[in-house]
């Protein structure tokens, strides 16, 4: 018997003992009407092949291991970032539920979201029912200052309309009237949870700013200089959004966060749960149009909400997922020079200290390939940062990355001599990832905590960068954006290397001459 | 009268009376109507909670219920391993419930068990408006030939399948022939349909009746029957529940052919129907499938419960109670040879956790069957209720909870919260979208769907670890640090 109550086995070490190992064997061998093993192995093997690799690239249909989620999740993102906002999905409830999930286990926090819960007969008759009630019972029960619409393929499907449904309920008085619903269809089927953010976003902006779907006059927009500041979606929002605020302060930039999750999704435990903390105030989010200019930091979370902004008359700026030396230099520039405000000299000193970091520790970086997966703007952002140390981001893929993207991470591979033997892959997923891993092998994989089977399979070591990191804890606190972040990614790549070199080289008598205390 | 500490089952009955009226002082009357039907305390003698369940939750309320898609492939048809799963519609289903429920199994993934995967036809706006029909044809054309080693494939439906009117029957049908009769299963799990997570277990149930025990007519057994042979029915092997599970049965004496559906494979839900006994965990969402085998095969079942040693034990001497005196020699056996370990953890455990107050929400079956596992560290369980079940489970609840328990149905965020607030358990049970709720205010909480990430909680070995983790939650130092000492 295996288990005892001085020395509690988990269920790591538990179904090593033999007990279970027979156990296992048995089951296999009688009941499971397994391959035989060699044909099991031979099929291991031609996975790893050219050919199959061909057959895999020539997949129409079939999407396997995709590292992109659907519209309604960024939606979901998008609507926390405001004052007391409660985010409201039309349609079925079973999404809701997995939205609230996947956040929660990014990052450790709540995530209040609500549901209409449509069922058979609102797909038979529309949804306008479940609006008229749902809306009532959010707004008596949760109290929240916003309610923000956005729509699951399934209210799409049946072609509910969200505009006409919200007027119908503000009749009944499920809210009140002037109260503000910003909405955005948000369907599943189209792009992914990066244009769910984008849509989100457009929706408010088009709320405040646009009169509010006809129940109050259009803003008239009084130019001051202050900026407005887009993250996008981010799974570092609450350790990027406050580096960015420290950032504008060294400067005395006056500046709006527009869409501010960063504390609803850190708030302390100290005896209270807040459903509500921080986020963008609604009299900013609407003031925000008198601003001079608006910074997108990912171009790609907000390809139509910068058009409607620049739409008032603003100047708007979008960059990919800024991450190290130069990508950081060319955000503050031009800051500074759209804001007027000189570059401060508190972040003129950060930018030396990482400059010093990189210069401490490039030699372990310099010629090692890699392999990036994520978001496009982040991949964007890694790939820059890696040749900026001197490595090569080799396979650079974006499950929702499409024909601009690609041309884009071209343009920057042809930057850079580390860029020469680099390809990005738009609308490719991680079981595509696995092939090129076998045939054009690299030393470093970075992605999201998805990537660890494909550390498993191709023994590639992995770097976690991304959305969602499940598997370790507070990532999320650190900053990825500004001189400060480049040095978190730093370490983090850092770190992985050296690992690896030790792991390397441990072996008594055989490897360990290399086993160095210093490196 | 102290909230928190009532005097007697007058004043808890009484307090749980004001709570209610006060959680439903919130909503618009229509709805504090329809939520009054939920919320109950259970009275001793009554044959069920005397609350109302498995009814439409209301919308705008924050419930924590699911949908049928997460009923059938997340929870029945997504552990079959040697199966190629689709999620077939748009991709964000099948994203959001990879490989999170943690059915462990063993395999070499990609390429004989498929477990920890996400297949899905990530449906585009094409798909939408000309139907998905040819997409899945060529979909499983592709599966066919990139993972030529799978056992069968299902299609899971997402919300749209249903509401474009595609024929996946038809194109299951179409493909099974083509493929010389490999198992292709359509199911009907689209999101909207039913109340909850347990409609997609029902179909699910189902659908293994109808493209599984249906066409497997003339199939040549795997294996030599024996009088002792079972199947584990409705245990997901979360953790390794049904391997800490099926160690106990094998000890006995009994032979396990098949585990449903945890770590379990297409041969093991075909050789079923030859059981001599099908023993069911999770009724909720088995039952259905059990039933039919009953009817059609004349397998009998017996519900049973491996949460904590005194369950365990009755449960081991019922399963016995349907086979010969081997086996009933045998559980008496197991028992006898697991007493010293259960005897040391209880005294290692019960002095930290005695006396400490639970409340639970969870799925299927643990809403009533994890509550002899905390009575037997001497914990007392004050508040329960199922985020899916149905009367019939409420009904088994009542031999379970105690007279005065509060009882909550579909519960919703803000009930929930205030009723956590007003009793102050030292613990609370529940999934990850309540996890940090409650962690904030300060209490103590395991997520009982996941096992918190660890587990076996089943079985001898399991009640162990599941003592071991409710000490950690509990007596933590981190919560005395939840007030800063300058704080008033």
């Amino acid at each position: 018997m295996p288990q005892n109550a001085d020395n509690v086995l988990d269920h790591f070490n538990l179904f090593r003992q033999p007990e279970y190992l027979e156990m296992f064997e048995k089951k296999k061998k009688e009941f499971e009407n397994h391959h035989p093993d060699a044909e099991v192995e031979r099929v291991r093997e031609w996975a790893k092949t050219k050919e199959y690799q061909e057959k895999n690239f020539a997949r129409e249909a079939l999407t396997v291991n995709p590292a992109k989620a659907c519209q309604p999740l960024g939606a979901v993102f998008a609507s926390l970032g405001f004052e007391q906002t409660i985010p409201f999905v039309h349609g079925s409830q079973g999404c809701v539920a997995y939205y609230r999930s996947h956040f929660s286990r990014h990052f450790k926090e709540p995530t209040s979201c609500v549901s209409s819960s449509m069922t058979e007969d609102a797909a038979v008759f529309g949804g306008l029912n479940n609006m008229i009630d749902g809306l009532a019972n959010t707004y008596n029960m949760y109290k929240p200052k916003m309610i923000s619409v956005s729509t699951t393929c399934m209210a799409e499907v049946i072609g509910d309309d969200l505009n006409a449904f919200i007027k119908t309920s503000k009749e009944k008085g499920s809210v009140p009237a002037d109260y503000d619903v910003p909405f955005a269809h948000t369907p599943a089927f189209v792009g992914s949870h990066v244009t769910g953010y984008d849509n989100v976003m457009k929706g408010i902006v088009e709320h405040f700013w646009n009169g509010k779907a006809g129940t109050a006059p259009k803003l008239e927009r009084v130019p001051n200089n202050s900026i407005n500041f887009i993250g996008g979606f981010d799974g570092y929002v609450v350790g990027n959004i406050r580096e960015v605020k420290r950032i504008f302060d060294s400067m005395g930039v006056e500046y709006t966060i527009f869409g501010d999750p960063s504390d609803v999704w850190d708030t302390p435990t100290d005896g209270e749960f807040r459903m509500y903390d921080g986020g963008t105030k609604l009299e900013d989010a609407a003031n925000a149009i008198n601003a001079k200019a608006t910074f997108s930091m990912q171009h790609f979370s907000t390809e139509k909400t910068l058009p409607l902004i620049a739409a008032s008359g603003q100047e708007t700026y979008s960059f990919h997922h800024p991450i190290g030396v130069r990508a950081t230099d060319e955000f503050l520039m031009k800051v500074s020079e759209v804001t007027g405000k000189p570059i401060s000299k508190e972040l003129t000193r950060e930018r030396g200290r990482l400059v010093d970091a990189i210069a401490d520790s490039s030699a372990h970086l310099h010629g090692k390939r890699f392999a990036i997966y994520g978001d496009p703007d982040l991949c964007y952002g890694l790939a820059a940062f890696l040749m900026e140390l001197g490595a090569e981001p080799i396979t650079v893929l974006a499950s929702n990355g499409g024909k601009l993207w690609e041309e884009k991470m071209n343009a920057l591979f042809a930057s850079s001599p580390f860029g020469k033997n680099c390809t990005a892959y738009p609308g490719k997923d991680l079981w595509h990832m696995r092939s090129l891993l076998f045939t054009e092998p690299v030393d470093f994989l970075i992605g999201n905590t998805y990537g660890k089977y494909l550390e498993r399979d191709t023994g590639t070591p992995l770097i976690r960068i991304g959305f969602p990191v499940f598997d370790r804890h507070h990532y999320h606190r650190y900053p990825v954006w500004g001189y400060q972040g480049g040095l978190n990614v730093l370490v983090w790549l850092l770190d992985k290397v050296f690992d690896e070199i030790d792991r390397n080289t441990n072996v008594v008598a055989k490897s360990d001459y290399s086993f160095d205390i210093i490196r | 009268m102290s909230l928190a500490q009532p005097e007697s089952i007058e004043d808890l009955k009484a307090r749980n009376k004001a709570l209610i009226k006060e959680v439903l002082e919130v909503y618009p009357e229509k709805t504090a109507k329809r939520r009054a039907k939920h919320l109950g305390t259970f009275e001793d003698g009554k044959p069920d909670c005397g609350v109302k369940s498995n009814i439409k939750s209301i919308p705008g309320v924050m419930t924590i219920r699911g949908c049928a898609y997460a009923g059938s492939k997340g929870v029945v048809w997504g552990p079959i391993k040697d199966m190629i799963h689709i999620s077939h519609g748009p991709v964000g289903c099948g994203q959001y419930s990879w490989a999170s429920r943690r059915n462990y199994y063993i395999g070499v993934t990609g390429i004989d068990t498929f477990g920890t995967m996400q297949f899905t036809s990530d449906f585009q706006e094409k798909d939408i408006v000309f139907g998905g029909d040819k997409k899945l044809a060529k979909l499983i054309d592709e599966i066919q030939e990139l993972f030529p080693l799978n056992k069968g494939i299902s299609v899971q439906s997402e919300c749209p399948i249903g509401l474009i009117g595609d024929d996946i029957e038809a194109v299951s049908k179409a493909k099974t022939k083509e493929y010389n009769g490999h198992t292709i299963v359509p199911v009907r799990c689209e999101g909207f349909r039913g109340v909850s997570q347990s409609l997609g277990h029902h179909l699910a149930n189902d659908a293994i009746r109808d493209w599984v025990f249906d066409k497997m007519e003339g199939k040549p057994a795997l294996f030599e029957s024996t009088p002792y042979d079972v199947a584990i029915i409705g245990d997901y092997n979360i953790g390794g529940d049904a391997w800490s599970s099926r160690i106990l049965l094998e000890e006995m004496g009994l032979r396990v052919v098949a585990q449903w559906s945890g770590d379990g494979t297409i041969a093991e839900l075909e050789a079923t129907p030859r059981a001599k006994l099908n023993v069911l965990h999770c009724y909720r969402s088995m039952n259905y499938i059990s039933r039919h085998m009953e009817e059609k095969y004349g397998v009998p079942w017996v519900e049973y419960n491996f949460f904590g040693p005194s369950k365990i034990e009755e449960s081991l001497r019922k399963i016995a109670s349907h086979f010969d005196d081997k086996i009933k020699e045998g559980a008496e056996r197991v028992i006898a040879k697991y007493r010293p370990l259960m005897d040391a953890v209880i005294a290692k455990y019960r002095p930290r956790l005695e006396g400490k107050k639970v409340m639970l929400f969870v799925g299927g079956l643990r809403p009533r069957h994890v509550i002899g596992a905390y009575e037997d560290l001497g914990m007392e369980i004050v508040g329960t209720g199922y985020e899916f079940g149905h009367n019939d489970d409420y009904q088994r609840t009542t031999h379970y909870v105690k007279d005065g328990t509060l009882i909550y149905d579909d519960v919703t965020g803000y009930e929930f919260e205030k009723f956590v607030e007003k009793i102050q358990p030292d613990l609370v049970g529940s999934g990850i979208k309540e996890k940090y709720v409650f962690q904030k205010m300060g209490v103590p909480f395991r997520q009982m769907h996941s096992w918190d990430y660890s587990g076996p909680y089943h079985g001898y070995d399991g009640f162990a670890i599941f003592a071991r983790d409710m000490d950690m939650a509990i007596n933590s130092p981190v919560w005395k640090f939840a007030k800063a000492p300058w704080a008033a």
